[in-house]
């Protein structure tokens, strides 16, 4: 390797910081120096933005919401994509391709086209403004993705592993959850991670199955900055406490990441 | 592997199939059934065949829609996927480095949609952001919210800044997974980095790469929060993509028939070059 090409990745990690450090450097300025002039630091450093998030509770309450809702579709996801991701991986069954086609065309479905139906039909079930309606809402993306990592990974274990525990005389459900799941542990981490993403950086459905009750931290800021104008600090401290959950996340499957986003099968 | 062949499998997929058929199905059918009928309001609806699916592929407001949505799609594939290569060879491959510049990178995708385009659109503001107050000071007549060029140059830059670490993932996970040997064997043969590049690293990376293609192409295609916050479709109409121009059509001016009408021809264009680039992937897998 030549000894330039070693800052391609400085100067591109340098290039992915400079706007969060913009945000994170207004979100401790006052509205009136940001608008007022132009500093690389914040001249007056306060924490007051931050402290009016953390007291009052349409904002904090904004976190909770978000952080509710993404850990339902989580669990949810994971959990019914693992016995059908073992199925795609071990058994041949009629009309299999067709249904993981299908299973990925809703990974393929723009938000914005089942916004308004996804409103009426969470509607008429009675869970509009829940947090359950945005889980289920999300696991229409969450489950396909979950499918096709698990998937991924279970392919790269060997079926041999499956019939040496039935001749060991495991029956089949304790062969998987005894020795089949902690197996793919990794599998799990990574596709629980995916979801948490997926879910948790999602706005439109999000904000268009919530009102007021389970209303998720991104559509209080969206509304914060239409109704009450020019408060930017704010804006930018709200902006940057969305970003640590996924800094937090990020870094527990930081060795399988890689593997991850090629969905398990490199 | 060779796999058994068991119908009974269908239970285990069965509960991922209810829940994404309830999902799926229902909200489809419902805009299957407001794409053929005509309302004036009142929920009395009328039977209206193929009026709207007519109307949408002839306006010109759709096509104009769909080309700035295929130059954008296009753009940022050309860019991010040789961009994303070319970060990911250059990275360390071992060493205390590669999860801090793993973690790094992979920040970008974590942000929350809308706080992505919040957070470009006061980086980039010409008064008070970092990236229009510079510009303007090297002498750039920069303002993405007055001018086209600057809002697709501000646009294509946040979508780079969002998304190219997805391709540097992918594309490492690829190389990561080539045995040192192949490299041993390259060097005794006197292979140029370029024979290198061509005849080891691109076949081994073809897989995960296809994935990224597929991933960007669908995911750009989507488009619609970031670029909503951030221009939210203009000035003018010059960055509004499909989604956008959706958005008006269906909650904006409620026109819910020619609204329906546009969700399944832009779900079936999404749809039908996926299913090609599908296709190429799967048969890349079966090699």
């Amino acid at each position: 390797m030549t000894r330039t090409s070693r800052y391609v990745p400085v100067l591109y990690i340098l290039f992915l910081m400079l706007p969060i450090y913009w945000l994170v450097n207004m979100s401790f300025k006052t509205t009136n120096e940001i608008l007022g002039e132009f500093t690389l630091f914040p001249r007056e450093f306060t924490l007051e933005n931050y402290v009016t998030i953390f007291t009052d509770p349409t904002w904090y309450m904004g976190y909770v919401n978000s952080i509710t809702y993404v850990a339902i579709n989580t669990v949810i996801s994971v959990l019914v994509a693992l016995p059908a991701a073992y199925a795609f991986s071990r058994y041949r069954f009629l009309g299999d391709k067709h249904l993981f086609f299908w299973l990925l065309t809703n990974r393929m479905a723009p938000p914005a086209v089942f916004a308004l139906p996804f409103f009426q039909l969470y509607s008429a079930v009675g869970l509009f403004d829940t947090p359950l309606a945005v889980a289920l809402a999300h696991t229409l993306f969450n489950i396909p993705l979950a499918v096709w990592i698990l998937e991924g990974f279970m392919s790269g274990v060997p079926k041999e592993l499956d019939e040496t525990a039935y001749v060991d005389g495991h029956s089949f459900w304790s062969f998987f959850l005894k020795i089949f799941v902690p197996t793919i542990a990794a599998g799990i981490g990574v596709a629980a991670f995916f979801c948490f993403m997926f879910s948790w950086v999602e706005l439109l459905l999000a904000k268009t199955l919530t009102s007021v009750d389970a209303k998720p931290i991104a559509a209080t800021m969206t509304r914060t900055a239409s109704t009450s104008g020019y408060e930017l600090g704010l804006l930018a401290a709200a902006g940057t406490l969305t970003i640590i959950p996924g800094a937090f996340v990020i870094y527990f499957v930081r060795n399988y990441i890689a593997k991850g986003f090629a969905l398990g099968r490199v | 592997m060779n796999k058994t062949h068991d119908n009974k499998a269908w239970f285990f997929v069965l509960p991922v199939v209810a829940l994404v058929a309830f999902n799926a199905v229902i909200p489809l059918m419902t805009v299957v059934n407001y794409s053929v009928q005509e309302t004036f309001g009142d929920n009395v609806f009328f039977w209206a065949g193929v009026m709207w699916f007519e109307q949408v592929l002839q306006s010109e407001r759709f096509h104009d829609a769909l080309f700035r949505q295929l130059a954008f799609t296009f753009t940022i594939l050309l860019i991010e996927v040789p961009l994303g290569v070319a970060i990911a060879l250059t990275m360390p491959k071992k060493g205390p480095w590669v999860p801090v510049c793993l973690v790094l990178m992979a920040l970008p995708l974590l942000i929350p949609w809308n706080v992505v385009g919040a957070m470009w659109n006061i980086f980039a503001l010409p008064d008070i952001g970092l990236l229009g107050r510079s510009l303007n000071a090297l002498g750039f007549d920069y303002n993405f919210t007055r001018q086209p060029g600057d809002a697709w140059f501000t646009l294509i830059l946040m979508d780079v800044w969002h998304w190219t670490s997805l391709v540097v993932l992918l594309a490492y996970a690829g190389l990561v997974s080539i045995p040192d040997a192949y490299y041993q064997a390259a060097k005794i043969d006197g292979a140029k980095p370029f024979a290198v590049f061509r005849y080891i690293q691109l076949p081994k990376m073809k897989r995960v790469l296809t994935i990224a293609v597929l991933l960007r192409f669908m995911d750009s295609f989507m488009i619609y929060t970031e670029l909503s916050v951030l221009t939210g479709g203009g000035p003018g109409n010059s960055t509004t993509l499909l989604s956008i121009d959706l958005v008006k059509i269906a909650l904006g001016q409620f026109d819910l028939g020619p609204a329906a009408a546009m969700s399944l021809i832009y779900f079936l264009i999404i749809l039908a070059l996926s299913w090609v680039f599908y296709t190429l992937m799967m048969r890349n897998e079966q090699q």
